[in-house]
């Protein structure tokens, strides 16, 4: 516990960083950019959780179990989302997301 | 008596067209015909054979002859009562036939070995003429209605194909066609009237239904339609199909155009066996005919008697010797048919049972002989038209001598065949019905006319400018002439044997006299049709051009066969396609069509509006999942709050 500072300094804080996230996922060209903005806004999330659990239920852990899962679960995503990056990229060389259309048709 | 072989009867004739259909080109030409007539051959003698076996030494039991099944097996089971048998049944008609059919069918395929020789297509006529050969024998044996069906179906392919032999000439093909439909048409009656009697009688078998105390001549006698009973009905309906196939009025239009053929196919199937099949099929159901339904029967008799007098007259006016044969087989068929109308079940009254399978029998063999003539004299001349012909007597004494012959055959001279049967024929007609008997006098002195006519005109009269000399025809072509001409002798009654003690409507023997009193009278108008024609055609005259004109508009109807061929295409064309198919067809492409184009049109349209969605933008998809959850976050918000 943070003196000074309560819930809802903290929950301001995570929510501009999910909408910083959800502004960048949408404005941004670049996939590495976007999959950035992505982590924000899993971050943001991680924040709430722990937020939660910190000043509302003290004697619990499950917030704190669920950032750590989520912290887990985005470190295997990134990674897949990289290597289809990256595959994407021998493929078409570009990453630019608006070029990455072809199973449109 | 072991009858077991009988099934090779048909069986070889099939094994021959399976092999020359399958191998028949990859060899010499002449090996397809060795193989389809020594088959057939085969299948005559053993014919001859069974014909002996049966009436002389398996004979009379109880006074009657007794009918045969030597083999059946069970084809279609509907039920504990329905089903269809494959057999053989032999009884004195099916055997006469059996005689009938392959005489007349070695002879013919003797004769093509002369007829066809050189044609591209040798083993391919053989194999038909063998296809043909096995389907008119599983006919005549057949042991119920159906058997008798399927098999009467596949002789109509036969004719098909032997129809439309030349099928590089268009008039062949369309003919082909014109017979296949107009008796596939009547065979349309056939099969209904075959669901009907099975639906009565609960049977197909012909034991079942002919047995003149059994039950199916009482079963359907109910009130039907139009005040005719289920089973007249059913009958009549029987008899369109049998019409059908012997080209009996009004039904008669495809047999002068399937002359197309190649001239031993006429001889075979369009005057000597596949057109009597009709007769045959009423002789089959005959006690049915006369016991349970005497309407049906009478119809019979109207039909034939018209159609023999109605052929005989277009016979006059024709030119194409071939359908001058043509006409005149619809005119003994129409004999044929009118003797089981008028006959009666047994005795002196079943005269006309009798007499018809006789005529059957000898016209077979005279009219076979004068087609097989027509195919000599046309090998020689390249024409059928006997406009073209004349004199030939001094360049063809085999072929004249022997068309001689059927020519009095069948204009009923004694001792010729056709007199006897003939005679018999008038006999029955003369004891049941004065108007008929008429007509058929008549018809008669009109046979011996136009036979006489084509006669003359052919062998007689001037001699024509030919390309080259007519010379007789080779060995294999006269000698089915001149054995078939001694079978137009001897199968009279004077020299071979009493119809009537084998063949006879209650399967009684039965004696045979001649009625001098009606024989006189028709031996005097044959003699009348013969002078006539005689004085017309023996030498050159003018006379018969005077006559054509001045019967001026009768003798153009007549030549233009009464415009039945117009009628019919009157009908089909403009009443059948211009008032129904072509309305159905146009309903069918615009408003059928329609819908389903207008269904396919509107999805379409619908699709294409909203396929920009779809944009494959990364960011488009995730603009409107997020738009999406939030909408639903402010909705659930707005819900759950009140």
């Amino acid at each position: 516990m943070i003196q000074g500072i309560g819930l809802h300094e903290i929950l301001v804080v995570s929510s501009l960083m999910f909408f910083l996230g959800i502004y960048g996922f949408f404005t941004r060209k670049n996939l590495i950019t976007i999959l950035m903005s992505i982590e924000l806004i899993l971050n943001s999330v991680n924040i709430n959780f722990v937020a939660f659990n910190k000043y509302l239920y003290p004697n619990m852990m499950q917030g704190h179990f669920f950032s750590l899962f989520v912290i887990a679960i985005a470190a295997a995503e990134a990674a897949v989302a990289i290597a289809i990056i990256i595959d994407l990229f021998r493929n078409i060389k570009t990453i630019d997301v608006e070029k990455v259309s072809t199973m449109k048709n | 008596m072991d009858f077991q072989y009988t099934i090779l009867i048909p069986g070889l004739m099939f094994l021959s067209f399976v092999y020359n259909i399958l191998w028949g080109r990859t060899q010499a030409p002449k090996i397809a015909g060795l193989i389809g007539t020594t088959s057939i051959l085969i299948a005559a003698i053993l014919s001859y054979y069974t014909a002996y076996q049966y009436f002389f030494n398996v004979g009379l039991v109880n006074g009657t002859f007794q009918a045969i099944i030597p083999f059946k097996m069970e084809w279609l089971r509907f039920n504990d009562l329905l089903f269809i048998d494959m057999g053989v049944l032999l009884d004195p008609i099916s055997i006469m036939m059996l005689v009938v059919v392959t005489t007349i069918s070695s002879m013919v395929h003797i004769y093509s070995f002369g007829y066809m020789h050189g044609d591209d297509g040798f083993p391919r006529f053989y194999a038909f003429l063998s296809l043909f050969s096995f389907s008119m024998l599983g006919l005549v044996i057949a042991t119920n209605i159906f058997q008798m069906y399927v098999f009467w179906e596949l002789v109509g392919v036969s004719s098909f194909l032997l129809i439309g032999y030349y099928y590089q000439k268009p008039s062949a093909v369309s003919a082909a066609k014109k017979a296949f439909i107009v008796t596939r048409f009547a065979d349309f009656g056939f099969l209904v009237g075959i669901l009907l009697i099975s639906y009565i009688t609960g049977t197909f078998d012909f034991g079942l239904l002919n047995d003149p105390n059994g039950a199916a001549m009482t079963q359907g006698a109910g009130a039907g339609f139009l005040g005719l009973s289920v089973m007249t009905w059913a009958l009549i309906l029987m008899f369109i199909g049998g019409a059908g196939k012997s080209a009996m009025f009004p039904l008669h239009i495809w047999l002068p155009d399937a002359m197309e053929g190649p001239t031993p196919v006429s001889a075979l199937i369009h005057a000597a066996t596949m057109v009597v099949a009709g007769v045959y099929l009423v002789a089959r159901m005959f006690p049915l005919f006369h016991i349970a339904a005497p309407d049906a029967q009478q119809v019979v008799l109207a039909v034939g008697g018209f159609t023999s007098l109605f052929a005989a007259v277009i016979a006059i006016t024709q030119i194409d010797i071939k359908r001058v044969l043509a006409f005149s087989t619809l005119s003994q068929l129409g004999y044929m048919m009118a003797a089981l109308g008028a006959s009666g079940y047994g005795a002196e009254e079943g005269i006309g049972y009798t007499a018809s399978m006789w005529h059957l029998f000898t016209h077979a063999m005279f009219k076979a002989l004068l087609f097989l003539g027509a195919g000599s004299i046309i090998h020689a001349v390249h024409s059928n038209n006997m406009t073209d012909m004349g004199g030939l007597r001094k360049y063809m004494p085999i072929t004249h001598l022997t068309f001689l012959i059927g020519t009095l055959a069948i204009a009923g001279i004694p001792p010729f065949a056709g007199f006897f049967s003939k005679d018999e024929i008038l006999v029955a007609l003369h004891q049941s019905s004065h108007l008929w008997y008429w007509v058929e006098v008549v018809t008669a002195g009109l046979t011996a006319f136009y036979m006489f006519r084509l006669y003359f005109n052919v062998f007689w009269g001037e001699n024509r400018h030919y390309h080259h000399a007519p010379h007789e025809s080779g060995l294999a072509m006269t000698f089915p002439l001149m054995f078939l001409a001694f079978m137009a002798i001897v199968s009279g009654g004077f020299f071979m044997f009493d119809f009537g003690q084998f063949i006879s409507a209650n399967l009684v023997p039965y004696d045979i006299h001649i009625h001098w009193d009606v024989a006189g009278f028709s031996i005097a108008v044959a003699v009348v049709g013969i002078s006539v024609a005689t004085v017309l055609y023996m030498k050159p005259s003018a006379i018969p051009a005077k006559l054509a004109n001045a019967f001026g508009p009768l003798y153009k109807a007549t030549y233009n066969k009464f415009y039945f061929d117009e009628i019919y295409l009157f009908v089909t064309h403009k009443i059948v396609f211009g008032l129904i198919a072509r309305p159905s067809a146009w309903f069918d492409r615009h408003v059928v069509d329609g819908l389903m184009n207008a269904l396919a049109w509107i999805t379409n349209l619908a699709s294409n509006s909203i396929k920009g969605v779809q944009s494959g933008q990364l960011q488009h998809y995730a603009m409107s999942f997020v738009t999406g959850s939030v909408a639903l976050v402010l909705f659930l918000l707005y819900f759950m709050t009140r």
